[in-house]
């Protein structure tokens, strides 16, 4: 009796956590299925929009776009009639997967412990089931970047489909870049006041010593890489000992993965421009609120913008209130390569309405959609697999009733890797309950 | 203000009173001319909230009221009227957000007590807080300025207007009635803070204190009531020695007599429930129910118990375990069971385009453009007690007015110009076109600056060198 009370208890607790994140149903055909959308107003992004278009899915790739399609034996036709179609979006900076309640240390998992931590890596903490995912994908967002944060060398990032039973399942592309928070002095912080003098001289005093460490890894990372080299090509035997630490530098170092650098004020920027420079490793800017006082260096450096979030209050007090709505059309204006992210995970479905934001303060429209979609692809290397509808990408496609970056607009129909992924989420699942109460 | 400094320095007076009296002359006829003056905005698609929208619309302001609204050909404005031709752009009421802690100097947190029902906001009010004009550029004019969330029942409220540039006494909306800030749930359980080395927690720590701290402080008002009442009622006063007067109960009886609006900071709908209880105990309303996140599942409880129903922020959850069964369809789902709904900040960045949490509440859940609008004005506007001067467009009210450059549920809009009582506080052209100004004024101060730095030094190092003759001399 008392085991079994127990028992009851135990599974009582478990039902009552939905903390513990999971996922709603996310039963269906897989990938395997085919499906025509017929007669809709298709946006490949890459080329212009096809009235009364259709588009086929099958095996979980786009096969064809276009005004005729050939419709596979079997397909399930869609009719598009009065709906769009558009790739699915690309948040360039959230932290989905790694954390489910913010204020619950146990459900996070953004943060490691220390400042140099190249060798943690999203991936294998991400979990599939977290409620937080389809929230994110019922508004039109197949595809984050899951970085790790903090620290001086934060981790590596993943670059995610927002589908899939398993993290490997998830996976696009790991790692997508070695994330540096790049040291900043502490004195006037973004927000907050500023310290006294003896304060100011302790976080100068810090920042200088943060920023040694991290050259140092990088000095040590690179002759590590180089005994690394040597062993492969000269002499297998003499392999430097194995540095977990350094081991995860070793693709950095040879070009393989960039530095995607945090960093908001205009001085880290600069800073931050300077190390990749030094390292000789290019580098992918992210955060980036001061970008307007620096784009003549992004521009002739080619450093790509991760710019967000957009909705965030300007540093400074004597900042333009709409600083951070006008970065994006001076990065287009000066032609700098640039997507947006909103830096969380909750509100990642905010992803749209932020790229807008950005197109009420000067970026054209179709800017603003590129941004969510081909650029992000482009910056990551992936333009070949997602970022638009073009035959023989992954079928990450949503249907609509409108501009996708409207909120009034609404999504009718999501494809991830060509599954056809029920509209549903932990969100309409309590709605359509507590709409039931008597 | 102006003549009382004048009177005060009977001196100045006497010696310059032909240049005073030019003065005042010309200050009571510029405050007749702005009580008169006439703007007309014109072929706006004018959304009234309360009337329906009017495209093609006009409204009349005159001084500082709304005094004609409808189609273009039926206002008629005065010869000398201004008129700002708004083709192309929607005119709506000033948004009010019945939830935001901006331009409060230092803390909203009086963090020492369990009950600090005692301490005000409008003391330490500034009109020094850039997010108020950044709020105006996003169309936003009202805000409920409550204490933090650290107390059961934290402190007394200020409703202002965002002002900007006016002293901060003109800021406070001076009918509007008083309010307090109550909180329940994880920040006023103090086992969710973590206290310096040395300082023991404080009680609550559990819901159930919370609760405790609630009835506790009523049941003291209304002994203290009592004591009042018998020393009222007693005949020879002289002889006894009246009851101490205490602030924290008078704040506390005041609740209870029903003159203060309680805004209850809530999530889970446990919680609710047990405050409502409460409060039909003690004989009072919760006026309304902020941020309560979980108000779908207990609608109808918050209906019935016939408040002035809930402030929320549409869309934000997860951020703590009290936040995570906060759903969008929340404002959908309690409009529909008879609460009245105001979508709300909390936050200096959020306040800025609220407008869009507005057009949330028709995506998740499927209200109407009509029942969307209302929860960025009107609704706010009548759970603040202001609803007779703010939040709708209509003739009597307050000109608190926004001009959008499109849509106000379109993302791709932003606000042109945000006029409280018929002035200009925020006009989107006038700021780019200080932005070179303040900038020259801030290269210039800057070399100011340097050069007094630098005439310092050099005077520095010559007062150096003459007290070392000087001393010479002496010798």
């Amino acid at each position: 009796m008392k085991l079994r009370t127990m028992l009851l208890c135990a599974a009582l607790m478990t039902a009552s956590l939905p903390i513990a994140g999971q996922s709603v149903i996310l039963n269906n055909p897989g990938p395997g299925g085919a499906y025509v959308i017929r007669n809709a107003t298709i946006y490949p992004v890459t080329s212009a929009p096809i009235e009364s278009g259709s588009i086929v899915i099958a095996g979980g790739k786009i096969v064809a776009v276009g005004r005729t399609v050939d419709t596979p034996e079997g397909a399930t036709v869609i009719d598009g009639t009065g709906l769009s179609v558009y790739p699915g979006m690309i948040d360039s900076g959230t932290s989905i997967g790694l954390t489910e309640v913010g204020s619950v240390a146990g459900t996070r998992d953004i943060q490691e412990l220390g400042d140099l931590n190249p060798n943690a890596v999203a991936a294998v903490a991400l979990n599939p089931h977290s409620n937080v995912i389809p929230v994110t994908r019922i508004n039109g967002i197949t595809t984050v970047l899951t970085e790790p944060g903090g620290g001086i060398i934060s981790g590596q990032s993943a670059l995610i489909q927002l589908s899939g039973w398993t993290p490997p399942e998830m996976v696009l592309k790991s790692p997508a870049g070695m994330h540096i928070n790049f040291p900043r002095v502490r004195t006037t912080p973004l927000s907050g006041q500023p310290q006294d003098e003896e304060g100011e001289k302790r976080a100068k005093k810090q920042y200088t010593s943060q920023l040694e460490k991290l050259r140092d890894t990088f000095r040590d990372a690179k002759a590590y890489e180089k005994a690394l080299s040597a062993s492969e090509k000269i002499n297998a035997q003499h392999r430097p000992e194995k540095d977990l630490i350094l081991h995860a530098l070793v693709p950095v170092v040879r070009g393989d993965v960039p530095l995607v650098i945090f960093a908001n004020l205009e001085a880290d920027i600069r800073e931050a421009m300077k190390f990749s420079d030094e390292v000789g490793i290019r580098m992918i800017l992210s955060g980036g609120q001061e970008v307007q006082r620096v784009l003549p260096e992004l521009r002739s450096k080619n450093v790509p913008v991760l710019l967000g979030p957009i909705w965030t209050l300007p540093g400074k007090e004597d900042d333009p209130y709409d600083l951070l709505f006008s970065n994006a059309a001076a990065l287009h204006q000066a032609g700098i390569r640039f997507a947006i992210r909103t830096g969380g995970a909750h509100n990642a479905r905010h992803l749209p309405y932020q790229a807008a934001a950005c197109a009420a303060f000067g970026l054209p429209k179709e800017e603003a959609l590129r941004a969510v979609t081909i650029s992000p692809a482009e910056i990551f290397g992936v333009a070949d697999r997602i970022g638009s509808l073009e035959a023989g990408k992954i079928a990450n496609v949503i249907v609509t009733d409108g501009d996708p970056l409207e909120i009034r607009t609404n999504l009718v129909r999501l494809f991830i890797g060509g599954e056809d992924i029920p509209l549903d989420s932990y969100h309409t699942l309590q709605y359509d309950k507590f709409s039931r109460r008597p | 203000m102006s003549q009382l400094r004048i009177s005060n320095c009977g001196f100045i007076v006497r010696r310059t009173s032909v240049a005073i009296v030019t003065l005042i002359s010309t200050f009571q006829l510029y405050a007749q001319t702005a009580a008169n003056r006439e703007i007309l905005i014109r072929n706006a698609t004018v959304m009234t909230i309360t009337n329906g929208t009017i495209p093609g619309g006009s409204v009349l302001i005159r001084g500082s009221k709304i005094v004609a609204v409808g189609p273009d050909d039926q206002v008629r404005a005065g010869a000398g009227a201004e008129v700002i031709d708004a083709t192309g752009r929607y005119l709506m009421p000033g948004i009010i957000d019945t939830h935001s802690h901006t331009a409060v100097e230092g803390s909203v947190n009086e963090i020492s007590l369990p009950n600090t029902g005692m301490v005000r906001v409008h003391d330490a009010l500034t009109n020094e807080d850039i997010s108020a004009y950044r709020q105006l550029a996003g169309g936003t004019t009202t805000a409920n300025i409550l204490h933090g969330s650290a107390n059961a029942i934290g402190g007394q409220n200020a409703v202002v207007k965002w002002k900007w540039g006016r002293p901060i006494s003109e800021w406070p909306i001076a009918d509007a009635p008083p309010g307090i800030k109550f909180a329940l749930g994880e920040n006023p359980k103090s086992a969710n803070f973590s206290p310096p080395a040395g300082v023991a927690k404080q009680y609550p720590a559990t819901r159930m204190g919370v609760a405790e701290v609630v009835r506790d402080s009523f049941t003291k008002a209304r002994a203290y009531m009592a004591e009042w009442d018998t020393w009222n009622a007693s005949r020879n006063k002289a002889n006894l020695i009246p009851p101490r007067r205490d602030l924290l109960m008078e704040e506390m009886a005041e609740i209870l007599r029903g003159n203060v609006q309680v805004h209850a900071h809530c999530y889970r709908s446990d919680e609710i429930v047990m405050l409502i209880n409460l409060a039909d105990e003690f004989g009072f309303k919760i006026a309304t129910f902020q941020h309560v996140l979980e108000g779908y599942k207990v609608a109808k409880e918050i209906a019935a118990h016939g408040g002035l129903g809930a402030g929320t922020f549409i869309d934000w959850w997860g951020f703590k375990a009290e936040s995570y069964d906060g759903i969008p369809h929340n404002v959908a789902l309690m409009t529909r069971n008879g609460v009245l709904v105001s979508v709300n900040s909390d936050s200096d960045e959020l306040a800025r385009h609220l407008n869009l949490d507005a057009a949330k509440a028709m995506k998740y859940g499927g209200l109407s453009e009509e029942e969307a609008l209302k929860t960025a004005t009107i609704n706010a506007a009548r759970q603040l007690g202001v609803g007779h001067r703010i939040g709708s467009i209509e003739p009597g009210k307050d000109a608190d007015l926004v001009l959008w450059s499109g849509h106000p549920f379109s993302t791709y809009s932003r606000v042109e110009t945000t006029m409280i009582e018929g002035e200009v506080y925020f006009d989107r052209n006038r700021d780019l076109q200080q932005r070179e100004d303040r900038k020259r004024e801030k290269e210039a101060l800057l070399t100011q600056e340097r050069e007094a730095e630098e005439r310092e030094k050099a005077r520095a190092k010559s007062t150096a060198g003459g007290s070392k003759r000087g001393m010479g001399n002496e010798r």
